[in-house]
């Protein structure tokens, strides 16, 4: 059987909480054997889109498929083709590792004997061997995402769903979730991956939608994402109020784009680095002191910025509460 | 890597046969044994309740009713056999209500099995709860002093017919157990149901000795009927119409009830 080149088509989805539109019109087009990105700050809706094309919520608008079938019509046939590997992970607490991959091993149809084989294989894979037969209890954050990640491989799912797959995962854990999404994706998976983290999404998406408040507000490559928002800015802080005016047309003069100005600090998008040193000899000459110099690349924050002309509400609780009580 | 993720081989099928959904609902029986094995505090409602309750209420009930406590042995052991199962059950629903807030659920969910096999299975482990409950309050029971007239077959088969019952019953409190939001709001509404349905029968008393339409009441709840045949077939191994009444009702119960917890199960979806 061959699978069609769209793993995920989701047209105008849209799904309300109250009165609230959690998702509002989303559009996804995901290519079979790549790793989509969908880079959010919490309560974007990231987690809700892949609850609606997991089958998991209702659509409240639009229509989305998983290699050509219907999430509304054909869900058991969905639920064959994926894997959902979720923000809080989805075994059995008081179960041991073995345990729980039988379970769902048993669940999909595996044999009792395949199932300790299949189960055991992961366990390995995921160097979670030694721990097997312990109860989860005693598992580590990043011990038990493997785990939950082990069990959405266990039928070979060809599209997996990974949401915010590193949330609170310390930076090695973090390094070796990172592998694993790329030997999936080498063995011919498409993971369709929700993360907050701009660098994340630019490590292993070959596509990202960044999405704000229920919207797609851009979508591409990485490249085209950032060429969008200039790869690094520039922050400089003023001794001096009176200096403002000038030091604001001294950055847009070099720069080549207007900065956004903050009390005595000013923030622009830097595309070329070489122009540091020219601006640093016209505010020199121009007798404008500095108490602070800094250059960064762009954060979530200034992607967002860029894309929404507002920052990163860090309001992480309207939407996860929502979805609990749904 | 191993797991390398290929077009799957299976056929796609948007509908589960019965023998899968038979054979998911099992495998998920055994994960609530499992459950049971690993935290056995889970059992203590279910081996303290029978201990208690038959002592307590045979010697606080006995004199007063039958004259003696002996003589009430054979009429409250197996009334107090149907009260403490059924009340077992109501835990059912309180358990899966938390089961279900896990993220574990939300994995049961995306997989590609029968809608019904999560909560059937749930149910199905939780027989083994019955079971304990009812050999506890039986050997406590004979402990005391009860003699059961219907022997071990009698015996035996009022077991089975009280478990049945109280499996049937279960589904009302699952069906709770899957709108309500929280545990202890499952807890509180089943109470509710639980406290008449067995107060308003003949578990303690016998039913002449009540006022005429308190008498009414107690004669059509079907909690009444249970305990009769429960007596008739303890007591004398005798298999009267009772029993019947009682598989009907709790076949009705069933096929009300289990449809209706399932549908609401996939509503939250």
């Amino acid at each position: 059987m061959t699978l069609p080149t769209l793993a995920v088509e989701a047209t105008g989805l849209v799904k309300t909480f109250g009165d609230q539109r959690a998702v509002d019109g989303i559009d996804l087009h995901v290519t079979a054997g790549t790793v989509y990105g969908v880079l959010g700050p919490n309560g974007a809706g990231k987690t809700t889109v892949i609850r609606m094309l997991a089958t998991l919520l209702k659509l409240d608008g639009g229509s989305a498929r998983i290699f050509g079938h219907d999430v509304v019509k054909e869900p058991q046939i969905v639920r064959q083709l994926i894997g959902v590997t979720g923000q809080y992970a989805s075994v059995d607490e008081t179960l041991s590792a073995t345990e729980n991959l039988m379970i769902f091993a048993r669940l999909l149809g595996y044999s009792g004997s395949a199932a300790r084989k299949k189960s055991a294989e992961l366990l390995e894979e995921f160097g979670l061997t030694e721990a097997s037969r312990k109860p989860l209890k005693n598992f580590s954050g990043g011990m038990r995402r493997r785990l939950d990640l082990a069990a959405s491989l266990l039928a070979s799912p060809p599209l997996i769903f990974l949401d915010e797959p590193t949330t609170g995962l310390d930076p090695r854990t973090r390094l070796q979730m990172w592998d694993t999404v790329r030997r999936l994706v080498a063995g011919g998976s498409t993971v369709l991956l929700t993360t907050q983290y701009l660098d994340e999404a630019d490590q292993l998406a070959d596509r990202i939608a960044v999405i704000d408040l229920g919207k797609v507000v851009a979508e591409g490559t990485a490249d085209e994402l950032k060429a969008s928002v200039g790869t690094s800015s520039l922050h400089v802080t003023l001794t001096n109020e009176a200096d403002l005016d000038e030091a604001t047309r001294a950055l847009a003069r070099v720069l080549g784009s207007t900065p956004v100005v903050s009390g005595v600090r000013l923030t622009a998008p830097l595309t070329d680095a070489d122009r540091v040193a020219d601006l640093l000899i016209d505010l020199r000459t121009a007798g404008i002191h500095l108490t602070e110099f800094s250059v960064s690349k762009p954060s979530l924050d200034e992607v967002f910025l860029a894309l929404t002309g507002h920052g990163v509400e860090n309001d992480d609780s309207s939407e996860d509460q929502k979805e609990i009580a749904a | 890597m191993t797991t390398a993720a290929l077009a799957p081989t299976r056929e796609l099928k948007n509908h589960v046969s019965l023998i899968d959904t038979v054979r998911q609902s099992l495998t998920m029986a055994r994960r609530g044994l499992l459950k049971i094995k690993r935290t056995p505090e889970q059992l203590f409602d279910v081996t303290l309740q029978p201990i208690i309750f038959t002592l307590l209420f045979t010697y606080i009930f006995g004199g007063a009713i039958s004259g003696d406590v002996a003589s009430y042995l054979p009429y409250f052991i197996p009334g107090i056999l149907v009260q403490t199962v059924i009340t077992t059950s109501l835990v059912t629903g309180v358990q899966l209500r938390e089961d279900m807030g896990k993220g574990v659920f939300d994995r049961f969910r995306s997989l590609p099995i029968a809608r019904i096999a999560p909560l059937a299975g749930a149910l199905l482990a939780d027989v083994v709860r019955y079971a304990i409950a009812t050999v506890l309050t039986f050997a406590m029971g004979i402990l005391i002093g009860y003699r059961p007239g219907g022997g071990v077959l009698g015996v035996l088969a009022a077991s089975v017919l009280v478990i049945g019952t109280a499996w049937a019953l279960s589904w009302i409190f699952a069906f709770f157990g899957v709108i309500a939001r929280t545990a202890s709001s499952v807890q509180g509404i089943s109470l509710l149901i639980l406290f008449p349905l067995t107060f308003l029968s003949n578990i303690f008393v016998p039913v002449d000795t009540l006022p005429d339409w308190l008498k009414f009441i107690v004669s059509i709840n079907p909690v009444s009927y249970l305990v009769t045949a429960a007596r008739d077939l303890s007591n004398t191994g005798g298999v009267g119409i009772e029993v019947v009444w009682a598989i009907l009702g709790a076949l009705i119960v069933v096929l009300i009830f289990a449809p209706l917890t399932v549908r609401a199960y996939m509503r939250r979806t």
